[in-house]
């Protein structure tokens, strides 16, 4: 008897189901639970729930709030900027709509026990920059966990989900989910009227500067593996600005945020000879993107090729000035319980180094690219709008519903959504929840019908690796060198250099072109090929085999995208080094691509950015 | 910094392996107490240490790039609310921090089906759960439609 064949198939059914329970799927849960209090909602998740996602281990801010009580901002700024930041090109529809709803988010968190620091002068939430607000977040993720749990019918943690299922009855359209238990090794079938994707965007598909023990210190969480673009793509959702990656400028090797260094403490970088740098690239950068350099504040990957330039012409390290601030011993305790309470590894390399800031100022690093929606970047499903206001080429169903019916999303799944983070996602998901209710109570009779024999078939596939393994190691005497399987790992920095080498990662210094473009999507093609021969000797080994083949699809749609899109939209994050320049007449647009679930053909196609607000 | 499992304080009792985000704290079969299987693939984002009943776990920065005799220590009191550091140089100087963690008790948090119903027609609107209340201003701003 074959190894799959012994797994038990378990099957859940529900109206709504959510996938991935960071701050998307909490969001999307309680929102689901609170419009559609008959109905079953459904949270499925890779880890715990209690600790999972970008957030598990604590945040210091939460930097989307508008603070319209006070009249600090309007939803229309929040656009204004985003749109700044990311070059013109976001989903102005989407990014207005999150801005209007997200501060009830944020007092919701405040009313469920949230330390949210205060202005002692004015009693307001204290700011740490226009955007963001000061919290004591170690237990952000618990709190919103809590709220989740509650609010869902049943939550199901240490579940992989590997695939999304059809209806039988109908094209495109979802019917519910497939995946296997991390712990007992059962197979479950999702059945479900509606869908949420709000899984986790994408670290490790270029090579991280660590490639030894320190591989796991990336920016964004190592277990965001990619499943927020695979899930959509395997069923033919389009999905836009696959190409947009970010680049972090970070402290040096923990990754540690700089928001709250440059926002609230007022500290500044210098070049390793003392020298302000920024000023000195001005006019080559003018000569790149135009008047997008005069736009305040200056878009983060303008600043990030700043930095890029000064480092190749010789004058690094460079270095964040903090002797100054950290002589306020108040700044000290804010600059030191920033990284205890979001990135720990930081205060661990400082403590590790002797690097006090008091005395010594900290250096800075550019790190690899990552593929997200959420911070200063926005790949990913391309969704419908808002009922009330979204212009009609971006309407086409309910809010936040992709090309496929049914289908909801939020987070980092969504699209053209920049600076979104915590709150936003939560409320993101939140609108994806309310959604998802008014679909499943328009649906009626005729609810989606799973076939059988897809989800035998993707039974067989995804235990396949261990039948892989257990077939192949009886060839070989021990160790890791099989000529019949990769192990998940091998497979995965081998995705890590071919994205670095032919993509735009670090050893390029961010550069790619067309030729390696091309030869980079050869590669690629190999290893899709490869990973069909992965071999796990364990379920956790499972586990990592699955996300290296959201990370491979999710990889090869960040290529397609890359070569797709002829202008050097954000230099400091990318560069296509065959058309150097920002090219408005051209691309001041949308990439789109639909990947052909029967056949595996990509199809590109632009998509017009309209700009609504002024 | 990946984690590590002190032997004579480990019980086994797999609260590691429950909320590990990762997936890497597992139980040794022959020892019965938890260790970390893939110290690459480790965020260090202290999960399994705040959770550990007999502070068991500990961290050992990164050897690419952490030289050693550093501690970053933590202790997580969800009774009291605090989130207490302890940060060691490897030159021997420390560093302490306090923080409050939740300002209500744990598992107070209401149900969204323990408010009251809302109509069909709020169901259409664009006002999710709890609004206009909740964002503390009148209504919520909307656009002209385009």
């Amino acid at each position: 008897m074959g190894l799959f064949t012994s797994r038990k198939t378990v099957f859940v059914d529900s109206d709504i189901l959510v996938i991935g329970g960071g701050f998307g799927g909490c969001g999307a849960a309680y929102e689901s639970r609170y419009w559609g209090r008959d109905l079953k909602v459904v949270v499925v998740e890779k880890a715990n729930i209690e600790r999972s996602g970008a957030v598990a281990q604590g945040l210091y801010a939460i930097n989307c709030y508008m603070g319209m009580r006070w009249d600090e901002n309007q939803p229309e700024d929040h656009v204004r900027y985003a749109r700044n930041d990311l070059m013109g090109l976001v989903r102005e529809d989407l990014g207005y709509d999150i801005a209007r709803h997200v501060d009830s988010s944020v007092h919701m968190f405040e009313e469920w026990g949230l330390p949210i620091m205060k202005n002692e002068e004015t009693g307001r939430y204290l700011r740490e920059g226009k955007w963001q607000i000061m919290i004591h977040g170690e237990s952000y993720k618990p709190i919103i966990a809590e709220a989740a749990r509650k609010a869902a019918t049943e939550v199901y943690n240490r579940i992989m989900v590997t695939h999304l299922l059809m209806d039988k009855t109908r094209p495109n359209r979802v019917a519910g989910a497939v995946g296997f238990s991390v712990r007992d090794g059962n197979f479950y079938v999702f059945r479900a009227k509606a869908v949420i994707v709000a899984a986790g965007g994408a670290s490790h598909i270029f090579k991280p500067h660590s490639v030894g023990e320190g591989m796991g210190r990336t920016w964004y969480a190592p277990w965001s593996s990619a499943s927020a673009y695979a899930l959509p793509i395997q069923v033919g959702a389009k999905m836009t600005q696959m190409e947009n990656r970010i680049v972090l400028t970070r402290f040096k090797d923990g990754y540690g945020p700089v928001g709250a260094y440059f926002l609230h403490l007022k500290t500044y970088t210098e070049n390793a000879y003392g020298d302000d740098y920024e000023a000195t690239w001005y006019d080559s950068i003018k000569e790149l993107v135009g008047d997008y350099v005069d736009h305040q504040p200056v878009p983060t990957c303008l600043r990030n090729h700043a930095f890029l330039q000064e480092i190749k012409a010789g004058r690094g390290p460079i270095r964040m000035v903090t002797k100054e601030a950290f002589a306020d011993p108040h700044k000290e305790t804010v600059g030191w319980e920033n990284f205890l309470g979001m990135t720990i590894g930081q205060a661990v390399v400082w403590a590790s180094q002797n690097i006090d800031p008091k005395e010594t100022n900290p250096e800075l690093i550019m790190s690899e690219p990552y593929v997200m929606g959420s911070h200063a970047t926005c790949s990913g499903a391309w969704a419908s709008g808002p009922e009330d206001y979204a212009p009609a080429d971006y309407q086409w169903g309910y809010n936040r519903m992709m090309t496929v019916e049914g289908l909801f999303g939020a987070g980092d799944t969504i699209g053209g959504t920049a600076h979104k983070f915590s709150s936003g996602s939560f409320t993101e998901g939140r609108i994806a929840g309310k959604s998802a209710v008014k679909y499943v109570s328009d649906m009626g009779h005729g609810a989606p019908q799973v076939d059988e024999a897809e989800y035998e078939a993707l039974k067989k596939a995804v235990y396949q690796p261990m039948e892989t393994y257990d077939v192949g190691r009886n060839e070989i005497v021990a160790g890791t060198v099989s000529p019949s399987y990769l192990l998940p790992i091998q497979g995965l920095q081998r995705l890590e250099k071919i994205m670095d080498e032919y993509v735009g990662g670090t050893s390029t210094n961010y550069l790619t072109n067309e030729p390696m473009l091309t030869r980079g999507m050869e590669l690629l093609g190999m290893l899709k090929e490869d990973i069909n021969h992965l071999g796990a000797d364990s379920l956790h080994q499972l586990q990592r085999a699955w996300e290296l083949h959201h990370r491979v699809l999710a990889s090869e749609s960040v290529a397609r995208h890359t070569m797709f899109r002829e202008e050097t939209r954000w230099p400091g994050y990318y560069y296509r080094a065959d058309h150097p320049q920002l090219d408005d007449d051209n691309w001041h647009c949308f990439t789109l691509s639909r990947r052909d679930p029967g056949t595996g053909e990509w199809a590109m196609e632009k998509a017009p950015v309209h700009h609504i607000i002024d | 910094m990946p984690t590590f499992v002190y032997m004579t304080r480990c019980d086994g009792c797999g609260q590691c392996v429950d909320i590990c985000p990762s997936d890497i704290m597992h139980i040794d079969p022959i020892y019965r107490r938890a260790y970390n299987i893939e110290p690459n693939m480790c965020w260090e984002c202290y999960a399994c240490v705040k959770a550990c009943p007999q502070h068991a776990i500990d961290v050992r920065g990164y050897a690419d790039f952490a030289p050693l005799g550093h501690s970053v220590r933590v202790r997580r009191e969800e009774e009291k609310g605090t989130v207490s550091w302890k940060i060691k140089f490897r030159d021997g100087r420390e560093k302490n921090f306090v923080s409050p963690i939740r300002t209500t008790p744990w598992g107070s948090i209401k149900s969204p089906a323990d408010y009251d119903r809302p109509s069909q027609d709020a169901l259409k609107a664009q006002e999710l759960s709890h609004e206009p209340e909740k964002l503390h201003i009148d209504a919520l701003p909307a656009l002209p439609p385009q």
